[in-house]
């Protein structure tokens, strides 16, 4: 082990660093450093923005997102349809949807998908949940964004399941070409999957 | 017909090898030198430029150089079927994180996702000692021997087998439990069954190819006998002739079925990870496994050559072709046969043996090379 190069309390800010995705113990020494040379622009704003989300983060009572309020601003937001639901693993996944400004729905995050070999259930998930918004009338479909994964596609036949005496559309998205995909390097199953789910021009 | 060939193939940390570098410009490549000298780590850094884990099944920890920093790298400039190209594979040091190294592979010095994408250039045969017991062992045995051969026509084969796998793990677990969610196994089950067809579909269109190719290869007096083969697996047969949602269904509801059956055994108990490869010694019609020791080499090796030629049909390159330590138990009529077979072929074929002298029919014809613990050379011609 390298003798440390600051104090104790400098340590703790690397070794903190260190365990956000993407940084490593060196690119953390690299960040740290960073900030402390920055105190007054960067750090001190980054503390108090790190100090006011502690505070005031919320996991949205209705559909699982995460913001400051609860129900979360796209739950409570008046132009969104509410007659469509758009269920997905993950927050990620739903901050990679509202990204592509795909669909003007409301949100269901599960927490994750069923896998009996990582220990993770129905009760781990928000699964309850979705069902009781499935049955309000409101609601006309639910379309299922989940990985095209075993667990996610495991997991979208449950839900499936669940769903079939609700009085909705279940959904869920296509399996294709990429936008600007070429067919030439496209494997087998994805090709058989795009011929199958073709859909008139 | 073009033929796969390896025109250069450099070795980094590669098991016994610090660094290595051959220029086999041969058809025919032998490697010859004493046991345990490197001759099959020169095969096995080959076969990684394959989809899959090599002709060890090795992890990609185990085949670091033993006194380097856990890097490995194989390089080979290749004429396929693409023309030429640098394939290239390998690990980077673990760095200090401790995440498992990921494997690279790169065509051209430009970064591809996985091994299966070397599928493109060149496919890969071997036939190695560890394969001798194949007829007489466990049917899983047999099962990867058919999945390797599926993988070299199919590159994605063995994502689906693993998809397989995990879905039916998945499943025995939920029957663990003594009052399973209902939906949840259905949801599994459902899954497990589009996985189980279409492995099984991929592996039943494969032996019906090869069955054709065997069938070419019924002489009266050959010297690497045919082989009947057949599947034993229920979803494979249906396969052949049902549409592929119908197995599914019927899968789906047999595994509903014996779900009581299944939770008592801890396993599944039907399904396409349990399907055998039935393999017959044609001249005789016996089961392979009664068949005497030479016979089965014989028959193992016409098995391989019969792959080698499927791949060179489809593809429309004859494939390279390793050969470990398959020269030195046959007798002089039959390594004279494999000679004259695998120079038909036509796609470079290595092979290794500890005593050159089993290659003398090849003078003048093969590239020989003397390998000794961490080195390679060209051996020259005494004449």
């Amino acid at each position: 082990m390298p003798a440390s190069v600051a104090g104790p309390e400098i340590e703790r800010l690397i070794q903190l660093l260190a365990r956000l995705p993407g940084l490593g113990p060196r690119s953390a020494r690299r960040a740290a450093l960073h900030l402390i040379k920055k105190r007054e622009p960067l750090m001190a704003p980054l503390a108090s923005a790190l100090q006011t989300v502690i505070e005031t983060i919320q996991v949205c009572g209705t559909c699982g997102n995460i913001d400051s309020q609860n129900p979360c601003t796209v739950c409570i937001d008046p132009r969104r349809d509410a007659s469509i639901i758009v269920v997905v693993a993950d927050v990620a996944d739903l901050w990679a949807l509202e990204r592509a400004h795909a669909i003007n729905g409301r949100y269901h995050v599960l927490g994750g998908t069923l896998s009996p070999l990582e220990g993770v259930g129905p009760q781990d998930l928000t699964i309850d949940a979705l069902v009781s918004r499935a049955h309000d009338p409101v609601v006309k479909e639910i379309i299922l964004a989940l990985n095209a994964t075993v667990d996610g596609q495991t997991t979208a036949h449950y839900i499936t399941d669940l769903l079939h005496d609700a009085a909705v559309k279940v959904t869920r998205l296509a399996h294709g070409v990429p936008v600007g995909g070429e067919l030439d390097y496209l494997d087998d199953g994805t090709l058989a999957a795009a011929i199958k789910q073709r859909t008139p021009f | 017909m073009p033929a796969a060939s390896i025109r250069r193939l450099t070795l980094t940390n590669f098991r016994s090898y610090r660094a290595a570098t051959m220029s086999p410009d041969a058809q025919m490549v032998v490697l010859t030198g004493h046991n345990g000298a490197g001759k099959t780590n020169m095969l096995e850094a080959i076969s990684l430029l394959a989809p899959g884990r090599g002709l060890r099944r090795a992890t990609f920890e185990e085949v670091a150089f033993a006194e380097g920093n856990g890097s490995w790298a194989v390089s080979a400039e290749v004429e396929g079927a693409l023309g030429l190209a640098t394939l290239g594979t390998g690990i980077e040091p673990p760095g200090a994180e401790g995440a498992a190294p990921q494997r690279q592979c790169r065509i051209d010095r430009e970064p591809v996702p996985s091994a299966a994408a070397f599928a493109d250039h060149l496919r890969i045969v071997w036939l190695t000692p560890a394969m001798d017991m194949l007829f007489n062992g466990p049917a899983s045995e047999r099962r990867r021997f058919l999945d390797r051969l599926v993988l070299a026509v199919d590159a994605e084969h063995s994502g689906r087998v693993s998809a397989l796998e995990r879905s039916l793990r998945s499943r025995n677990r939920l029957l663990e439990d003594p009052r399973p969610d209902p939906h949840w196994l259905d949801a599994v089950e459902h899954e497990t069954a589009e996985l189980a067809v279409a492995v099984a579909a991929m592996r039943a269109e494969a032996v019906r190819r090869l069955q054709a190719v065997l069938a070419t290869r019924q002489s009266p007096q050959p010297a690497f006998p045919s082989a009947l083969i057949a599947l034993d697996g229920a979803l494979e047969r249906l396969a052949l002739d049902t549409p592929a949602v119908e197995i599914e269904d019927r899968y789906r509801a047999t595994l509903k079925q014996n779900r009581a059956r299944d939770a008592q055994a801890g396993r599944t108990l039907e399904g396409a990870h349990l399907t055998d490869l039935v393999v017959l010694y044609a001249p005789k019609r016996i089961p392979a496994a009664d068949a005497s020791t030479g016979e089965q080499k014989a028959l193992l090796i016409g098995l391989v050559l019969a792959h080698a030629g499927l791949l060179a049909d489809m593809t429309g390159t004859a494939p390279i072709l390793l050969l470990d330590e398959v020269v030195a138990h046959l007798d002089p009529v039959r390594r004279t046969a494999l000679f004259a077979e695998v120079a038909q072929l036509a796609g470079q074929v290595w092979m290794t043996g500890a005593d050159p002298a089993a290659f003398a029919g090849l003078e003048g014809q093969a590239a020989v090379f003397e390998v000794s613990p961490g080195c390679v050379e060209r051996r020259i011609s005494r004449r």
